[in-house]
């Protein structure tokens, strides 16, 4: 039996009170590409941070390819939300990316031509060899999300946590991200990705999992992409509109 | 018994009570303003930045009063409010820097100046440390009707102003777009600020003014999440605080005011993060500890439920 | 030659609080030097009083020993919700306060003025020599702060890369398996260490200042961290010489002095930076216009 990239075992995340994630269990397939959707405040960022140790959790388990998140980490990539970070620091695009090396150098080796090569070839990967030199705080929003994404491929991983990488991004580099997940995809890698926009969901994953606190559905996109699926994560603040035969959705209220 | 009775009784010490009690009223109430735009540690910059301005006011004048120190060290911190505010806007440099740069280049800038008052032979210079570092118990009649004119007037700017301030503090950008003159409520805000900072140093000095600012208006966001209860909260605590600190040290131990007020505000602080409800230490451990027990209870019955539709 | 020794002792200082200070105000801790120099207070009045004499190595211990207690309560507060400005507020005047109270309690008894302790005096540094085997072998203030900057020089080159990601972007350090903990307390051991090093022999404003003016003027003089480091440092030296001539003519403190100077160069970076200066950016922006 194949061991799964993730495992996730009655994980429970609370803030303060109130669970932000309630009794989550799921097994994610080797080599897919998977959208978590889910209202505002359904836990998305939260499940990814706990997978990754980043926060604790109250009780359950993860595992990363059947271990601990600890002894995996060369086996993992992530892309923080482009928010979480201050880019007015003084360092450049190159740099941000050679950054995605750290994990692998261990305590006490620096980077050096090695990595800046790799880095370079990340960069020319997401489209922006031209801006190595670039101090991050020049870089448009999209940019700075390509240099994020750069930054993972850096880490060379066969699972990857991606935290709302088309926010504020624009068209064009949208479809760039998507093109190189579907690359990673086709290289056998497994990618996580918290989305917002139900429009795209079709056209992007092929697995999708909807999350409200508790988990509603976690499976191929055909099968979990439905009206009623939909209705039970969003509650009354979905309205559906059938349009051209193509259904658009139109999340309203918070 | 009778002891601390005399102490009220002494109509000096009535004074510098009273004196007390109101500057921690109002720079509880002006500091929760402060605290909720992230700028707790304004205080402790104008505190410092005021150095230069009272040294200036005594070169200029050439005597120690009072009021001189209080208008140098007015416009000093006035001017540095300006710098602050001047580097953040227009640079990357982040408001903690600022506040660090203009603090520690205007008191450098002060030491110069009081060290030239010493060498240049002037007998008189030694209330310029005095008043640095405080002294209440030197505080007059005079001083304290001072005190309480300005707190008069910063409470009842406070109380006016409350919903611009309010909508100043939350957010800047909405007041902007409905019409509010932003810039001049944030430069009154912080003209507030340095007035409570300039009345306070004679009394409890330079370090201990940043504490009376910060400490009150923490602990009160303990206890509410309503900001007109906070402000309120906020200014009752300093208060107390100035009461219960100059009481102390009025009791005879020859201990000085200004740390006296500043740990009482410490202790009303300790005692909020213990005990306050929902924010607290203990009443978050209580909840957690639920939270914990309920969800496993929630884990048991749902695992329950799956194994009854397993079969 | 004491000339000599007190610029060499303000450019040792420099260099220290210029390189630890530029992760500072990255990380938007600039305020941290300014409570550690004040919350040390009670730590060497304790160790006075325990060891009875002024000794540096005691009371060095004894600010020491305070200004971790200073890093871990403001840590402690800020996770229980405070802002950590107004974290770092409380803990510093907190502490100073018991500070206060102590000296005033126990003055009469022993000989610890207030003033030297917190604002000691650079140009007394040279007369407060070492002696190693009969042989003077300079001043104090020289080796404490020396040695500081070493250890500063020798745990940043070290871990350049960790301090870099963890001022950067801690989450992904953390998902690395970069201890970010350890790392913060590590730098600020580091802030504590150069602090109580300095602050003694050349007086807290001078530290609080040579911890945030240089690394900012610096900040808005390149793009590049390890630049950054390099003109913090030459910047603080440059303030530290010419401080201390401008003191020496204008018969002023010398502390006092090389912060003016620092200030004034932040000044002339805040202007005339090519890329982040005023003039500059006015000029460039009258150009867009009129093309």
């Amino acid at each position: 039996m194949p061991v799964h990239p993730l495992t996730i075992q009655n994980m429970t995340v609370a803030y303060e009170k109130k669970p932000v994630l309630r009794d989550i269990s799921f097994q994610v397939p080797e080599g897919k590409l998977i959208g978590i959707v889910g209202p505002n405040g359904a836990g998305k960022s939260t499940l990814i941070k706990a997978a990754l140790e980043l926060i604790p959790k109250l009780s359950g388990d993860a595992a990363i390819y059947g271990k601990p998140y600890a002894e995996q980490r060369k086996l993992v990539g992530y892309v923080p939300q482009r928010e979480s970070v201050d880019w007015d620091f003084p360092t450049n695009a190159l740099d941000v990316v050679a950054m995605g090396r750290y994990g692998h150098l261990g305590w006490f080796k620096r980077p050096g031509g090695v990595e800046k090569k790799l880095a370079m070839a990340c960069l020319a990967k997401v489209g922006m060899s031209e801006f190595a030199g670039r101090q991050i705080s020049q870089l448009s929003g999209g940019q700075q999300q390509r240099i994020f994404l750069a930054r993972a491929l850096a880490q060379d991983a066969k699972l990857y946590f991606m935290d709302e990488p088309f926010v504020g991004v624009d068209a064009a580099t949208e479809k760039a991200i998507i093109t190189l997940l579907n690359e990673l995809k086709m290289q056998g890698k497994t990618v996580l990705v918290v989305h917002h926009d139900l429009a795209t969901v079709q056209e992007y994953f092929d697995w999708l999992m909807l999350l409200n606190v508790e988990l509603i559905a976690f499976g191929p996109t055909e099968q979990t992409f439905t009206a009623d699926k939909l209705q039970q994560a969003y509650g009354g603040k979905l309205t559906m509109l059938d349009r051209d035969g193509q259904s658009a959705l139109i999340t309203s209220g918070r | 018994m009778s002891d601390w009775m005399t102490v009220f009784a002494d109509p000096n010490v009535q004074w510098i009570l009273f004196g007390c009690m109101l500057l921690g009223l109002s720079s509880g109430v002006i500091g929760s303003f402060a605290y909720l735009r992230k700028q707790s540690l304004m205080g402790d910059a104008l505190a410092h930045a005021a150095l230069p301005g009272v040294c200036i006011a005594f070169m200029l004048s050439g005597s120690k009063s009072i009021a001189l120190f209080l208008i140098g060290a007015a416009v000093a911190g006035t001017a540095a409010t300006f710098g602050i505010g001047y580097i953040t806007r227009h640079t990357r440099i982040k408001q903690d820097a600022a506040l660090a740069i203009v603090l520690s280049t205007f008191f450098g800038l002060g030491i110069v100046l009081l060290t030239q008052i010493q060498h240049s032979g002037n007998g008189n210079q030694s209330g310029l440390d005095k008043f640095l570092f405080g002294q209440a118990a030197t505080m007059m009649q005079n001083d304290v009707w001072i005190m309480a004119i300005i707190s008069l007037v910063l409470i009842g700017i406070s109380t006016l102003l409350f919903k611009e301030f309010k909508l100043l503090s939350f957010d800047p950008g909405f007041a902007r777009g409905i019409g509010y003159p932003v810039a001049f409520l944030d430069q009154l805000i912080m003209f507030l600020l340095v007035v409570a900072v300039v009345a306070g140093i004679q009394a409890v000095g330079v370090v201990l003014m940043a504490a009376l600012l910060i400490t009150p208006a923490v602990s009160a966001r303990y206890w509410t999440e309503r900001l007109g209860f906070m402000v309120a909260l906020s200014g009752m605590f300093g208060a107390l605080s100035g009461l219960a600190g100059t009481f102390i040290s009025s009791t005879g131990n020859n201990l000085p005011t200004g740390p006296l007020i500043v740990l009482v505000a410490t202790a009303v602080f300790f005692f909020s993060v213990l005990a306050a409800p929902r924010r607290g230490i203990l009443s978050k451990l209580l909840l957690r500890a639920s939270a914990r027990s309920q969800a496993r209870q929630e884990q048991v019955i749902l695992q329950a439920v799956r194994r009854e539709q397993d079969r | 030659m004491s000339t000599l020794w007190i610029i060499l002792t303000g450019a040792l200082v420099a260099s220290t609080c210029g390189i630890v200070g530029c992760f500072l105000v990255l990380r938007r801790m600039a305020m941290i030097g300014d409570a550690i120099s004040h919350s040390v207070l009670p730590g060497i009045v304790i160790a006075f009083l325990i060891s009875g004499s002024r000794d540096s190595l005691f009371m060095l211990l004894g600010a020491a020993v305070l200004g971790l207690v200073t890093v871990f309560l403001i840590q402690l507060f800020h996770q229980s919700g405070v802002q950590s400005d107004a974290s770092i507020g409380v803990v510093f005047t907190a502490l100073f306060a018991v500070g206060v109270v102590l000296v005033s309690m126990y003055t009469k008894h022993i000989d610890l003025d207030l003033d030297c302790v917190l604002y000691g005096e650079i140009a007394y540094v040279p007369w407060n020599t070492i002696q190693l085997a009969g042989i003077d072998i300079g001043p104090k203030a020289v080796w404490g702060v020396g040695l500081a900057l070493l250890l500063t020089i020798l745990l940043i080159s070290v871990f350049y890369k960790q301090f870099k990601l963890c001022s950067f972007d801690p989450a992904l350090a953390a998902a690395v398996g970069i201890p970010v903990a350890l790392f913060h307390y590590l730098l600020m051991g580091l802030v504590s260490v150069s602090t109580v090093a300095s602050f003694e022999s050349v007086g807290a404003i001078l530290v609080v200042g040579m911890l945030v003016v240089p690394p900012a003027a610096a900040y808005l003089l390149t793009e590049r961290l390890s630049r950054m480091i390099v003109y913090s440092v030459v910047i603080g030296c440059f303030s530290s010489v010419l401080g201390y001539y401008a003191a020496h003519l204008l018969d002023a403190s010398i502390a006092g002095c090389m912060i003016s100077v620092a200030g004034v160069i932040f000044l002339l970076a805040l202007l005339f930076s090519p890329g982040h200066g005023i003039v500059f950016r006015k000029w460039n922006r009258r150009q867009q216009l009129s093309s």
